[in-house]
This record gives C-alpha cells, structure tokens and sequence, in this order.
C-alpha cells in the first residue's frame, strides 16, 4: 500500500487506487464507528442519569447530556433506597450475589479441575463415554430442574438462602468447569506425565507438581467464565428467594418493576449500574480470558 | 524435585490393599461429580418427565394423567402465543447478529487502527446480564423518556418509536436488544475463525487477481463455515432459554405477547400453581433444544471421525 502512495503523484491509476484507498479507510472507519455509538450510547446513558438530579431527568428526559452533576444517586441506591418496605438499598442483594457467586465459583472450579485431569489424564475404560454424559449438563435448560430443585431445596432446608442457591450453581456448573478444564489438560503432553509416573509420582503429586502450576491460563478463563455466568443468573434467583436474601439481578427486576409512582431513574440507573459493575470489571481486566473462555466454549 | 523424588522408587512397596486404594482414586475424585451430574442430567429430567404426566396443580402430585398436559398446553392461546414468538425471535436474532457480527468482524480484519479497543466495545454487552440490558433498554424504549421522546426533542416532532407499548410490535423490541447484546459474540467468533483461515490461501486468491470482496465470498467465508453453523446453534439456544431478557424489558407484555417458552414455565409452576402443564412446557423447550442440538452433535462427531480417517 506505501508505494501506491508513493507513485500517486506521477500515474492517474495509481491515484484512483489511492483515492479508492482512502475511501475505503473512511468507510471502514464510519461504519465501526457508528456501531460503536450504537453499543456504547446505552451504557452512557445509565451512567449519565446515575449523575444528574432527577429534577433534570424529569424535564429533559434520559437521554441528554448531564447539566447537573451529584453522587446522591449512587448513595441512595446502595444504602437507604426503599424497596416494599425496606429501606436498605442495593448493598444487601450485592453482597447475597458475592456470597453466592465467589464459593460456587471456587468450588465448581476446582471440582471442574479435578475432573477435567482425571478425564485427560488418568483415562479409564468408559470415561470418554462419562465425559460425554456430564457434557449433557451444559445444554440443560434449566426450567426441567425447577420442581426438582424446590423439593430438594425444602428437604434440604435451604429454600431461600444463598447456600441453597451455590449448591444449583456449583452443580450446574460442573459440567462446564469439566468441559473447559479437559480440554487445556488434553493438551499437556502425556509423556511428562509417564515420567512422573516412573520417578514414582501418585496421582495427586502429579497434580500439584506438574497440572496446577501449568493451569493458571484455563483456571483464570474457568473462573471468569463462571463468576460472570453465575453473578447474572435471574432464574433460580427470583424462584428460589425472596426479599433479602434475592441476588441482585432479582432485586433490580424487583426494583426496577416500579409501579405508579414517578420512576426515580437516578437511583435505578446507579442501581443498574452497581449490578453491572463487577462482571463489567472484570471484562475489562480479563478481557483477554474472557474471550477466550467464549471462543473455546463455543467451538467445542 | 531432587533428592526427595529419588528415594520414592526404593521406598518399601505399598501394601496390596493400599495399592488397590492407589488406583481407585481417580475414580473417586470422579465419582462425587459424576454422581451429581447424573442426578441432574437424568434424574431431574425425568422427575420433570414424571410431573409433566402427573395431575400436579399448587404441589407436586403423583396421580398419572397421561397426555392431558400437553392437550391442554397446546390448546392453550398463550402457548401459542410463546412459541410463535420463539420461531420469530429465532430467525430474526440470529440472522440479525450473525449480518451484524460478519460485518464487523471482517471490518476489524481490515487491519484497523486500535483493534483491542473496537472489540472491548462490541463485546461488553455480553459480559453484563441480560437482566441489566433490559432494564436500561426498557427504559430507553419507553416514548415519555427515551429514544422517541430524545428524537422528538432534536425537532423531528412526530418521531414515533414506542415498539414496547404496542401488543404487535413488542416482540421487535425484545429482538433489537437480544440482537444488540449479542451480534459482539458473533464477532467474536468470526474474527477468530477470519483469523485461523491460511495466509496462503488468500495471497494465492490476492495474486490471482482476485478483488477482496471475491476472495471473501469465494475462499475466506466458505472455509469459516462450520463457524456460521457453531454460532447459530449456539444462538437458538440461548433463544429457546431466553428468560432474563423478557422478564427485565416486557415482563412478557404488553398483555401477554411478548410470552416466551421459558416465561410461560414460570408462569404456570409459580404464578398460577399448574405444575404439571408448567412441567410439560418445560419439556417442551427440552424437545425443541434436542431437535437442534442432537443433529450438531452427530454431524461434530461424523466430522471428526472423517478427518481422523483422511489423516
């Protein structure tokens, strides 16, 4: 492309292709462009609205850029905003869904890492065949395990509870974490493994010593993945508990479902926004992985 | 690694039973999660099967009633209603992200300026809930605040844009967002496989003298094509599940025609105690999600034993 440039001056072609160039950066550059308005415009305006005063909003509607600027918003729905009665904001769904997200998190991850290094590299007769069985969990909707849960849920004691809802993710998510880990561990060459074997290496030593310390790639992805997925989840959420002890995507459908009263969307909007933060943060940080983790979920 | 990894050969070996332990324990570490999966996998789907030919209405019940449920669910207007929904939905949200998806992600493929930052911004939808995405699009749906009050505002007087608030066009609402939260997936997806096509291929096109949009149509796109397959597969699924989006930006109205499969399960096991035709529609998306997913699997499985066979 440098020596079209180069030789426009001289050769009416070459300044045609030169010109075609041009045009076609421009376009290439409008077209992304404009999408990205399209994709970011929502964003900013949740975030504009958390900002002016409701007075504003009100007059100017919501979208519009901000003439006033406060954090009351932001204070307000975190901590003394009332929902049906309680007046406590969003501060006690948001930690619900981090004592609800971090130990399933944990848990099916490292229940997925074991699995996946049995899987790939203690085979046995009939584990492909396992392997493919537990695969089914990734495609279950899970609307077929509603009614089963709830029985089990009650048996167990653990009907509107956060424990209740780790124990759905931990085994929802084991075929996944199952799923993903396999795959990286398939990868690792058997023959490291043998000469373990042979310097007289058990199962377990081989996993700390030569599995763990090569896993961070996949564990990251397994745990973005997973954190994401199960701090968004709204099904179980909204069936299984209520009131305080909802995750926050449940309270802000239950925030958000406002009735006739004036909606204060200052308040809803840094709600919003106090819900999208953390898997928001962490695509931001762990883009990367995040990709990944989809691309490898989705090819395989 | 040194001295201590040696002396384990010449350790004293194990006693039998220890031995035997020894090799069982990768099928221990299995079993627990193989236990769970399959209670969740097979035991939950039939408990669901069970109660979907049960009589069950507040509580579960066990009395056999046959088929009733699905007569009844089938005969139902609403039912209708949602699965109408969920073909429109369908063809529309996955063409649409996966136009919108190509598109972007060939232009990314242009060697453009600042890649990392265009695919941050067309990707982040995905990393926020459906759940937060409906809420604020709900929102900007809305005609008193949001886009046809903004449009209005900039002088265009009689802008109309209120596709929420009308029975017939709700449905287009709820496919604008499901579209715009996920044609970034659909990149995602594209640009990788744009990315794995061999460079050699496309000189060998550049240097026959073959313009880029033929060398896209011609050699890049259709050597992607299991990609195309892989994404729209993914996509009806995640539109059969779909849930959290109508339950945050319609609640499934106005009315009830924006009802999907999965709100009218819901609706039927919680809101309106009919257990047993709540557990029919529940199979119902099992059925429609094993219509899709079964057939890809063969055709993943005979692919891969072919190119196993041809090297």
């Amino acid at each position: 492309m440098a020596d079209i440039a180069l030789n426009a001056r001289h050769d009416p072609e070459a300044a045609a292709a030169t010109r075609r160039y041009f045009w076609n950066r421009f376009f290439v550059y409008a077209v992304l462009t404009l999408f990205a308005v399209i994709y970011l415009a929502p964003l900013l305006v949740v975030v504009f609205n958390s900002l002016r005063e409701q007075s504003e909003i009100a007059r100017n509607g919501l979208i519009s850029l901000p003439r006033s600027f406060r954090l009351d918003a932001w204070a307000q729905a975190w901590g003394t905003y009332c929902v049906s009665g309680t007046c406590e904001g969003m501060k006690r769904n948001f930690f619900n869904s981090l004592w609800m997200t971090i130990p399933a998190t944990v848990i099916s991850t490292l229940l997925g890492a074991m699995n996946g290094y049995v899987l790939s590299k203690w085979r046995f007769k009939g584990s492909e065949t396992l392997f493919n069985l537990m695969l089914l969990g990734v495609f279950m909707p899970g609307q077929i395990s509603l009614m089963p849960w709830a029985f089990l849920l009650g048996k167990l004691g653990l009907t509107n509870s956060t424990y209740g809802l780790v124990l759905i993710h931990v085994v929802q998510g084991i075929s996944f974490t199952t799923l993903f880990c396999r795959n990286f561990y398939v990868s690792i060459p058997d023959d490291l493994i043998k000469a373990a074997r042979i310097d007289g290496a058990g199962f377990w030593r081989i996993f700390r010593k030569i599995i763990l310390p090569l896993s961070p790639p996949i564990l990251i992805v397994t745990v973005i993945w997973q954190f994401t997925g199960i701090w968004n989840e709204y099904l179980f959420g909204v069936v299984f508990t209520s009131g305080q002890q909802q995750p926050i995507t449940a309270a802000l459908v239950a925030l958000t479902a406002g009735g006739t009263t004036a909606r204060a969307y200052d308040v809803m909007s840094a709600a919003v926004l106090i819900g999208a933060l953390p898997p928001l943060l962490i695509y931001l940080f762990g883009g990367k992985y995040f990709v990944r983790g989809l691309t490898q979920g989705a090819i395989k | 690694m040194s001295t201590h990894d040696l002396t384990v050969p010449v350790a004293p070996p194990a006693a039998p039973w220890r031995q035997r332990l020894g090799t069982m324990v990768p099928i221990l570490v299995l079993a627990p999660s193989l236990a769970v999966s399959f209670i969740y996998v097979f035991v939950f789907t039939l408990w669901t099967l069970y109660l979907s030919l049960s009589n069950s209405s507040l509580m579960p019940t066990y009395g056999f009633v046959g088929l009733d449920n699905y007569a009844s669910l089938w005969a139902n207007r609403r039912w209708n209603i949602a699965y109408t929904n969920l073909f429109l939905f369908s063809g529309f949200y996955i063409v649409g992200s996966m136009a919108i998806g190509l598109l972007l992600a060939i232009l990314i493929d242009q060697r453009v300026r600042g890649e990392a930052v265009w695919r941050t911004i067309f990707l982040y939808p995905l990393a926020v809930s459906f759940i937060v995405t409906g809420t604020v699009w709900s929102w900007l749906y809305n005609p008193v605040d949001g886009i046809q009050a903004f449009v209005r505002g900039l002088g265009w007087t009689d802008f109309s844009f209120a596709l929420t608030a009308n029975r017939n066009t709700a449905i287009y609402a709820v496919i604008i967002t499901g579209i715009w939260q996920s044609s970034g997936f659909a990149m995602a997806l594209f640009l990788a496989g744009l990315r794995s096509v061999d460079p050699d291929l496309i000189k060998a096109a550049q240097i026959d003298g073959a313009s880029v949009s033929r060398t896209y149509r011609k050699v890049i796109l259709p050597t992607i094509a299991p990609i195309f397959l892989a994404v729209a597969v993914i996509q009806i699924q995640f539109a059969i599940k779909t849930f959290d989006l109508v339950a945050a930006l319609t609640r499934g109205g106005p009315g009830v025609s924006t009802t999907f499969p999965a709100i009218y399960v819901y609706d039927l096991m919680f809101q309106r105690g009919q257990i047993g035709e709540g557990a029919a529609a529940a199979m119902m998306m099992l059925a429609a999600l094993a219509v899709v997913l079964v057939p890809y699997s063969l055709w993943i499985v005979w692919r891969r034993r072919a190119e196993g066979r041809n090297g």
